[in-house]
């Protein structure tokens, strides 16, 4: 009875998302050359945004880059599944051996830079190539360097996925906020300033620190998931 | 002429360590040529004016993958030639 009422359920929901898939862009901006200059020519007109990239992946096709937030999240939590069984000695790293003192401070003194550095990228997104992405690559690479040097050095869980979801869920409701001011998902509703500062392009700055913060916040516990990994 | 010229050089370099990394039965230098595989790749991103696709593959391919790579040989055999089958695999991890 249960499962017949979780079919139906996902029969009317993929129903009306086909449906409404079937529409999508059929009243839209669409000319006969296809929609690349109307978005070269927003992205500088309306958005004023220098990096027409970034003003593609966040805000005309946000869509499909929460679906690649999600994915990355599903990966991460897959793996996180099939390691959990094992995982029971978190903290105590398997270590072939000690990493040397000149390793140590020179990851320390490294560390900050790293995370400065991608910082920057997912800060400057808008401004310069580079975006949520990538920064939050770099960020966590950082922690994966500390990860390798020190073998006492641990990250919390709880704080990890408090990150991710709270960086996911308003990625969401920023995107359903636009859907209320404007119409459509991840619509600009904030004003957009003055090109090439770095408060302008309205909610693209804003949703790519939150994209940065979920990606290093993943792909963090994705490493120490993986090098926490005991085998029985 | 130049800028062709060493775009077709980086494309040689990547398929020759991506055959390195094939017939190689150091598990660990295979990996470690695949990050140069992702290295070069990142460079000829930037040569062809692609910086945003540039910087991810740096960061994933690069360190990310080939991290992650590493530890898992870490923890099973290093040398191709140590198994034959699975369960000689299951014996050798540890």
């Amino acid at each position: 009875m249960k499962k017949l009422v979780v079919i139906l359920l996902l029969a009317v929901t993929g129903y009306y998302l086909g449906d409404s898939f079937m529409d999508l862009g059929k009243n839209g901006p669409v000319v006969e050359t296809g929609v690349k200059d109307f978005y070269l020519e927003k992205t500088v007109s309306e958005l004023k945004v220098a990096n027409t990239i970034t003003s593609i992946i966040v805000n005309f096709r946000g869509f499909d880059t929460l679906g690649e937030v999600t994915v990355l999240f599903l990966a991460a939590t897959a793996l996180g599944g099939i390691l959990y069984k094992k995982r029971h000695h978190v903290g105590e790293r398997s270590v072939l051996f000690p990493s040397s003192p000149i390793v140590r401070a020179g990851s320390k003194l490294l560390f900050p830079a790293i995370v400065l550095l991608g910082v920057y990228v997912f800060v400057h997104g808008h401004l310069s190539p580079g975006g949520g992405f990538q920064g939050g690559t770099i960020v966590a690479t950082g922690f994966l360097l500390m990860l390798l040097a020190y073998d006492n050095f641990s990250v919390s869980h709880n704080v990890l996925s408090f990150i991710e979801s709270f960086a996911g869920i308003f990625f969401v409701l920023f995107g359903f906020a636009g859907m209320w001011m404007g119409g459509t998902f991840l619509e600009n509703f904030l004003p957009v300033g003055t090109m090439n500062d770095l408060f302008s392009g309205g909610i693209i700055p804003i949703v790519y620190i939150l994209v940065g913060f979920k990606v290093a916040a993943e792909l963090t516990g994705l490493i120490y998931t993986v090098l926490n990994e005991k085998e029985t | 002429m130049m800028f062709i010229i060493l775009v077709f050089f980086l494309i040689i370099l990547m398929v020759g360590a991506a055959i390195y990394a094939i017939v190689q039965k150091d598990l660990l230098y295979a990996v470690i040529a695949t990050g140069v595989i992702s290295l070069i790749l990142s460079a000829l991103f930037l040569l062809l004016q692609a910086p945003d696709v540039a910087l991810t593959e740096a960061a994933i391919g690069v360190a990310l993958t080939t991290i992650i790579f590493i530890i898992t040989i870490r923890n099973t055999v290093r040398h191709e030639d140590d198994f034959k089958d699975r369960d000689d695999l299951k014996s050798a991890v540890k």
